[in-house]
């Protein structure tokens, strides 16, 4: 495992990749700015075109994008230590699955964007309490069962969103698609995905240490004094909480919440760290959010005016740098 | 010093409907060693997982180290019961890649508080529980390639970093070769003479004799017997124990039995 000092580094080094690729993010674009341009219309002092166009689009998309691939890194790195499954990500448990219906019935219905977000979010809400509900039921937490009723949740929303596109209007087919594939045009304001991060860090981070003995099995946790029911049941309803932020922002982002935490272990491995969570999880949060953001400038430049969804780059370009990785990774197995 | 590290006063512990003891009075102090024998499926791992705190008894009374099972704030209660009894588990999960150093310095996590990181003390403490156990130079290897005897050895490793006064161990020899098992023994005996005490479940009654001071014997249907060794592990005991013909051998002052 790192030493404290060692990890503080690498965090710092991680906020530094999220610093610049903000920055990128501002000065790129059918409009071209100058770095001392973006400079000042951070710091508010830019009055012209250039800050209307940083402060008033790219930078509420920016940080948006940043919040979005955060969330979804903690919340597949909380899954993966919940189901004690390298494969797990945030949607497994069907979560965006409830979005998606919601999100989905609402632009059936032509309701505003504010209320295709709200509709979001209670169908990430509802998913969840469903799930809880089937899998909670006897008061135990069989991981085989949380996880057989997530993917049952999840197929019957696959059915219900399939079932909205065939009845929906031809013309309403592209933003469904758009929402489906996970597109940051839909933010409205970066702010809640931003804050309900900013609580995850904050709730996750004194309970690292807890959540490295979960991921060795429950009776370990349990006789080295973890309270394993309550540790388990906080990060379904956390991991759910930032899933639903995140899906509510931008749609469903293939990817990044499986592949995030998994290229951070990889590394971690590497070094000779192991998984330890109290690296692992603030590294993830600030690794998703930098890619995510560089997924989205290059979303909104490559064919601009044209903008693609972001879930199809993050897809496009992350699958064959894990598999190169995964290829490249000793096989330890013997 | 008075405490005993184990007190159960008519304890009942039951599986799936059948009794795995009834009215169990026993206790446990430091400097004693105490083998649990019984058949498969007796509930020797049930009663032991109850006394680790893992599962609730149905009746009866049980403290480890004055603290009463189950605890009654869970929270500080379970803390507190780790730094005073290890256990260790039958079986060992490994999902994620992690290093033998990071998987022993684990057992520390009792002793640490919320935003404390491992220390050099507690590095140390680690290092020499992986030399004890023969481990030296597997810091960092990663604990998914290691065989089923190593894997072993590490996890008593851990339960060494935890540093406990009652270790409860569930077939602390599964997997281990014959001169580990005997280094493994002796070194749970050096710490019982301490102010430590060892109960553990065990499957040859010769290693039971040699290296335990007491015996606890499970028969099956709620009986049981505990008391010193040399005066439980008998051969007509044994004999009704595995209901299987038993015989008692003597060589080199160790008693050993063999079926007949």
């Amino acid at each position: 495992m790192p030493t404290r000092r060692r990890a503080l580094l690498v965090l710092a080094a991680l906020a530094g990749l999220a610093v610049l690729s903000l920055f990128l993010a501002l000065a790129a674009g059918s409009m071209a700015v100058s770095l001392a341009d973006v400079l000042r219309a951070v710091v508010g002092s830019s009055d012209g075109l250039a800050g209307e166009v940083i402060r008033g689009l790219r930078l509420p998309r920016a940080l948006a994008a940043f919040a979005c691939g955060g969330l979804l890194a903690l919340a597949g790195a909380l899954m993966q230590v919940l189901l004690r499954n390298p494969l797990a990500d945030p949607y497994v448990l069907g979560i965006s699955g409830g979005a998606a219906v919601g999100a989905l019935s609402a632009m059936l219905a032509g309701l505003a964007l504010t209320f295709i977000n709200l509709f979001a979010f209670a169908g990430a809400f509802g998913a969840m309490l469903v799930v809880f509900g089937l899998a909670h039921g006897d008061s135990s937490w069989t991981r085989t069962r949380l996880l057989l009723t997530g993917v049952i949740v999840a197929s019957g929303c696959g059915a219900v969103v399939a079932l909205i596109m065939s009845i929906a209007p031809e013309e309403g087919l592209r933003g469904m698609l758009f929402w489906l594939m996970g597109d940051l045009g839909h933010s409205i304001s970066p702010w809640p995905a931003l804050a309900v991060l900013a609580l995850g860090l904050v709730v996750t981070l004194p309970f690292s240490r807890e959540l490295n003995l979960l991921s060795r099995g429950d009776t370990l946790a349990r006789t080295l004094g973890v309270s394993v029911n309550n540790v388990k049941l906080g990060i379904y309803v956390l991991a759910s909480l930032l899933t639903g932020a995140a899906v509510t922002t931008a749609g469903s982002i293939g990817f990044i919440g499986l592949v995030v935490p998994h290229l951070v272990r990889l590394a971690m491995i590497r070094l000779g760290w192991g998984n330890d969570q109290r690296l692992l999880l603030p590294a993830s949060a600030l690794f998703g959010g930098s890619l995510l953001l560089l997924a989205d400038t290059l979303a909104r430049t490559v064919i601009a005016p044209q903008q693609l969804p972001v879930g199809v780059l993050t897809a496009l370009l992350g699958v064959p740098v894990f598999l190169f990785l995964l290829g490249r990774q000793p096989n330890e197995h013997q | 010093m008075n405490t005993p590290l184990l007190e159960a006063g008519q304890l009942g512990v039951e599986i799936g409907g059948h009794q795995v003891c009834r009215n169990l009075n026993w206790r446990v102090d430091a400097g004693e060693s105490w083998a649990i024998l019984g058949r498969n499926g007796v509930g020797k791992s049930t009663l032991l997982a109850t006394l680790a705190g893992i599962r609730e008894q149905q009746c009866g009374r049980l403290s480890i180290a004055g603290l009463a099972l189950p605890p009654v704030r869970p929270g500080e209660g379970l803390r507190a019961m780790a730094r005073v009894r290890g256990y260790l588990s039958q079986h060992q999960f490994d999902p994620f890649a992690s290093t033998v150093l990071e998987t022993v310095l684990v057992g520390r996590h009792p002793h640490l508080g919320r935003w404390d990181w491992e220390s050099a003390d507690d590095r140390r403490i680690a290092e020499a529980a992986l030399n004890e156990l023969d481990l030296d130079g597997f810091a960092e290897r990663d604990v998914q390639s290691l065989s089923g005897g190593e894997r072993q050895r590490l996890a008593v490793a851990q339960l060494l970093t935890q540093d406990p006064q009652l270790f409860l161990l569930d077939e602390p020899l599964t997997h281990l070769d014959l001169s580990h098992q005997v280094a493994v023994m002796e070194m749970f005996v050096r710490r019982s003479a301490k102010s430590a005490a060892v109960v553990a479940v065990l499957h040859d009654p010769g290693f039971a004799a040699r290296y335990c001071r007491q015996a606890l014997l499970l028969f099956g249907n709620g009986e049981w017997l505990a008391g010193p060794a040399g005066e439980v592990i008998t051969a007509p005991n044994l004999t009704r124990l595995y209901g299987h013909p038993l015989r008692e051998l003597s060589a080199d002052g160790h008693r050993w039995f063999v079926p007949r």
